[in-house]
């Protein structure tokens, strides 16, 4: 309910705002509203946004994945840790542009150089993320599951994962974020579909409906993603906890 | 199967790069079926000689030689239970093969019935602890160490843990250490006494109880105590 009227309030901050600015600059809601109309039903909305939803995800599971293995082994094994270091920290600090421009100068205009670039934008910040996770584990526990001589496999899913799993669940959110965000500079510069393919388009065009209609589309579709995955997951993983007030 | 502990000592190195002898040598066996039992003053490395014991802890000098097949039953101070898992499934996971009569017989026996589907953070202290001695037992083990267990628990649940802590041992053949303030539970469980001195710690004095735990009456069990109370010679 609260959710509810929050949004209404967003909505009338725009209405309000429109009628001051003007329509050239920010068109009202109702105005937004029919270019979305008319894009779905040309059938173009649900293509670019297809295009793009299928970008984050290989490009989020691919980072998701592979940063949280990483990120483990690096919490866990001192070795791992050092060689590493040096390679997170040029990572987590190479801007997004750079990735994605280099990317499409070495492997070409593809989709695989799209989704690479993304999915290492995203990959250090998972790192960082499961490391600390990791090195938060409760080591009391650890020794209880080798005491009770639980099998690896067994200790892992029970005894460790249940602790990384808000580590996963925050990693996770921030990271669909920073992918959402990443993935329309990489469609914007070298795809020839997507979110970021139209609303580069649009600013060619100046048309603010239409760069309002795709990115307030694609921010529900996120919305959405949060509130059907993300936020179930965590309640899972957390309901053994005591409810905080 | 025999649990042979020959520590010939171990040191600790503080955070500010001192080192400190935490066990002098300590030598003892036990057998399959003995309950041998741990005392000293709080502080003195109990834990820590659990901890080599268990094998959780490699840095010492000297031998432990533990049964590889034997399966361990463990309650530590704390209860170190999941607390993401129900009161049933932390029993389950250290005890896969427990059959659900045998499990349901435990619960019983520790007044567990009502907290199966409980998480630990629901749990009171005292029923975390009941939770943690379920589990060892489940496993059937062969070596069962118990760190204090029946601390913070009141006298007659105490009393009535320590009965069934009696009637496991005597029903299997189970090498147990079991490590207590409490000169009451040692008396009343131990086969052997081992008087720890203050850190680092070395067995001052060796009790045998030749009397079978059951037989045990409190005329006995008193002139056990006086004979404790009275300063072992060889400490001085």
């Amino acid at each position: 309910m609260l959710r509810l009227l929050s949004f209404a309030l967003f909505l009338a901050i725009w209405w309000i705002a429109a009628l001051f600015v003007g329509a050239a600059k920010l068109p009202s809601p109702p105005a937004v509203l029919n270019v979305i109309i008319a894009e779905a039903a040309s059938g173009a909305l649900f293509l670019h946004l297809g295009a793009t939803l299928a970008r984050v995800t290989l490009a989020f599971v691919l980072a998701m994945s592979l940063g949280s293995a990483i990120g483990y082994l690096m919490g866990r094994v001192k070795l791992a840790d050092r060689l590493g270091d040096p390679w997170l920290i040029l990572l987590l600090n190479l801007p997004a542009l750079v990735v994605i421009v280099l990317a499409y100068i070495w492997a070409g205009l593809t989709e695989a150089a799209a989704i690479a670039a993304i999915a290492i934008n995203k990959l250090p910040t998972a790192v960082v993320t499961l490391r600390e996770g990791t090195r938060a584990l409760d080591r009391s526990l650890d020794e209880m599951a080798t005491v009770f001589a639980m099998p690896r496999w067994r200790a892992f899913r029970h005894v460790v994962l249940p602790q990384l799993a808000p580590y996963i669940a925050a990693s996770a959110r921030s990271g669909l974020s920073l992918v959402w965000k990443i993935v329309l500079v990489a469609e914007l510069l070298g795809r020839p579909n997507g979110v970021g393919f139209e609303i580069g388009v649009a600013f060619q065009l100046f048309d603010t409906p239409r760069l309002l209609a795709y990115s307030l589309t694609f921010a529900a579709v996120v919305l959405v993603i949060e509130t059907l995955l993300v936020q179930p997951f965590e309640a899972r993983a957390t309901r053994w906890r005591p409810r905080a007030a | 199967m025999r649990l042979e502990v020959d520590i010939t000592g171990k040191t600790f190195r503080s955070a500010a790069g001192e080192t400190h002898e935490v066990l002098a040598p300590v030598k003892f066996a036990l057998q399959s079926g003995e309950v041998g039992v741990l005392i000293g003053p709080s502080g003195c490395g109990k834990s820590t000689m659990l901890r080599i014991i268990l094998g959780l802890d490699r840095d010492f000098r000297g031998t432990v030689a533990r049964p590889p097949e034997a399966r361990i039953g463990m309650v530590f101070q704390e209860p170190r239970l999941l607390p993401w898992r129900s009161v049933e499934q932390n029993v389950r996971l250290a005890a896969p093969d427990i059959t659900d009569a045998k499990l349901a017989e435990l619960f019983r026996i520790l007044e567990l019935d009502a907290h199966r589907s409980h998480f630990p953070g629901e749990l009171s202290l005292g029923l975390a602890r009941r939770v943690a001695l379920a589990r060892a037992f489940a496993v059937e083990p062969d070596l069962l160490v118990l760190d204090e267990p029946l601390a913070s628990l009141d006298d007659a649940l105490a009393g009535r843990l320590r009965d069934e802590i009696a009637t496991l041992v005597a029903r299997r053949p189970v090498m147990t250490l079991l490590v207590t303030h409490s000169l009451d539970d040692a008396i009343r469980l131990a086969d052997r006494l081992f008087l720890l001195s203050p850190r680092p710690a070395r067995i001052v004095r060796e009790v045998p109880i030749a009397i079978p735990r059951a037989e045990r009456s409190e005329a006995e069990l008193g002139r056990i105590k006086a004979d404790l109370a009275a300063p072992p010679l060889e400490s001085k």
